[in-house]
């Protein structure tokens, strides 16, 4: 049986994984190469990295990480911000990452979405969506991370980028993100039941139980978290073994 | 040249490049298109990305549909994911055919999958999915039916692989042994060091159904379960992504750079 994903989420700006709380207050959590192998190590079932500034500077340095944990780390990588076009999810895949994450320029540029799985195939291509609750049961999509309101509604969203060609939806709620409160459940549910292709939930885990709860009572097909795992909480392997003890289906 | 990696321009093999080098740090490894270095590696892999028709369509249009014929019927050859599924007479995907080495078709994961508990499966079949090895009876005159998993889920259940007229194993691809004089399940050396129902790595929307149940090497379910592993001679070919399978597919890979087939 397929196994539900945890995926450790690493957050880098200028070489370092930081961590921030509902999108801003930024920690230091350490070096991404060193983190990557300990979550390889404890049973990850892939990593993403999100490039958080995404400057041009830092691009440099985005790379050389992705190639070294791409030497060392046989699970599938995604490397996400600042993807702007075509030629910038070419460079990613070449510097070592399987997938490339798209947000902000889905939604400036839908086109981009569709070039680009046209050209690398929908397997290598994430949707990211940033949502913040409007209403009950709405939800509504932000770009440039989380500072710009879009007035799309995040459900409605999804399904246009996976018509476009998304192969993968990570859907972060920004009211949950860094809070520690548990994944929003009703706008993972939302977004899951409406799609064909898998969705990650992000955003809010801080237990081991909130991961559970995603995949439970979210839908999800696979969780992605970062705090609980970067200061030492918890590891990924802890993570899978109270999945299975709730009869979720991990790989141990 | 020890290993070819064939590049027809379809997506990114670096990954590839990365895992075999991991595992044959000795090895000369080239990322080619030239059809020449394919003809003369003394190993292939077959990479493939994306959707059929384009990779066909660049195989083509870059002249290496010879070569990988060629070394598919004749060397160590590891097909995986599209590289897989090329190998078969004809895909859904784009209804075309492909190089037609092994007899069967491609075909898509139907919609609305459920699982047992009735919740939606979702395609593409995305993530880390168990790999159950076909038995194999030692005999080359032996029942060529796929044993039935313990787990449920036998192939006799659904219509995901039709098994008609299984032809006798040929007998390259199956190193036979007898342990005591008894006949003794034999396994691919492939799988060596491999667990029965290890998880590997799988993105695909379609999935191979070969003719011939014999050269089915190992399932996987997703409900009903697929053909995810198959086998002919010097030609080895995967579903799942072994490059990007941690340990499980290191070992696979490892075991393919030193495989000797007959």
């Amino acid at each position: 049986m397929l196994a539900k994903r945890i995926i450790p989420c690493l957050d880098v700006t200028a070489g370092r994984v930081v961590k921030g709380v509902s999108f801003v207050q930024l920690r230091d959590a350490g070096d991404p190469v060193e983190i990557a192998r300990r979550y390889d190590e404890q049973g990850a079932d892939e990593l993403t990295f999100l490039d958080i500034t995404a400057s041009s500077d830092d691009r440099g340095i985005l790379f050389r990480i992705i190639e070294q944990v791409a030497e060392q780390v046989f699970i599938p990588l995604t490397v996400g911000g600042g993807v702007r076009k075509v030629e910038d999810v070419r460079n990613l895949l070449n510097a070592g990452a399987d997938k490339v994450s798209i947000n902000t320029s889905a939604v400036l540029n839908p086109q981009l979405v569709a070039d680009a799985a046209g050209r690398y195939g929908s397997q290598c291509i994430v949707v990211a969506i940033d949502a913040k609750q409007a209403a009950p049961g709405k939800w509504e999509v932000f770009t440039h991370g989380g500072r710009k309101a879009t007035g799309l509604d995040a459900v409605a969203w999804a399904k246009h980028m996976q018509a476009l060609g998304a192969g993968e939806i990570l859907l972060t709620s920004m009211d949950r993100d860094g809070q520690k409160t548990g994944f929003d459940l009703a706008l993972t549910r939302a977004v899951t039941d409406a799609l064909e292709i898998p969705v990650i939930a992000s955003g809010g885990a801080g237990t081991l139980q909130h991961l559970a709860d995603g995949v439970k009572l979210g839908g999800a097909d696979a969780v992605l978290a970062a705090s609980i795992f970067h200061y030492g909480e918890y590891t990924v392997q802890q993570a899978k073994q109270f999945m299975a003890q709730q009869g979720i289906e991990v790989r141990l | 040249m020890d290993i070819a990696v064939v590049d027809y321009g379809m997506g990114n093999l670096r990954s590839v490049q990365q895992a075999l080098r991991a595992v044959a740090p000795g090895a000369s490894i080239a990322v080619t298109g030239d059809p020449l270095v394919v003809a003369q590696a003394a190993r292939v892999v077959f990479p493939g990305q994306g959707a059929m028709p384009d990779c066909m369509r660049e195989l083509e249009a870059r002249g290496l549909r010879a070569a990988v014929l060629q070394a598919a019927r004749g060397k160590p050859f590891l097909g995986i994911c599209i590289g897989l599924q090329m190998l078969f007479e004809r895909s859904a995907e784009g209804n075309i055919p492909g190089l037609g080495i092994l007899p069967g078709k491609v075909v898509r994961f139907a919609g609305d999958l459920r699982d047992v508990q009735g919740n939606k499966l979702k395609v593409p079949h995305m993530g880390w999915n168990q790999v159950r090895r076909i038995e194999q009876p030692a005999s080359p005159q032996g029942d060529a039916t796929i044993t039935p998993s313990p787990s449920g889920g036998g192939l006799g259940r659904g219509n995901a692989l039709p098994l008609p007229n299984p032809l006798p194993r040929s007998e390259g691809a199956v190193a036979a042994s007898t342990v005591g004089g008894s006949p003794k399940v034999d396994e691919h050396p492939l799988w060596a060091g491999i667990e029965q129902d290890a998880r590997f790595y799988f993105v695909h929307s379609y999935y191979v159904q070969p003719q011939d149940a014999a050269l089915v090497q190992a399932t996987s379910d997703y409900p009903q379960p697929f053909a995810c592993a198959v086998a002919r001679d010097n030609l080895f070919a995967v579903q799942f992504h072994p490059e990007k399978s941690q340990s499980a597919g290191l070992t696979l890979l490892r075991n393919f750079v030193n495989w000797n087939p007959v």
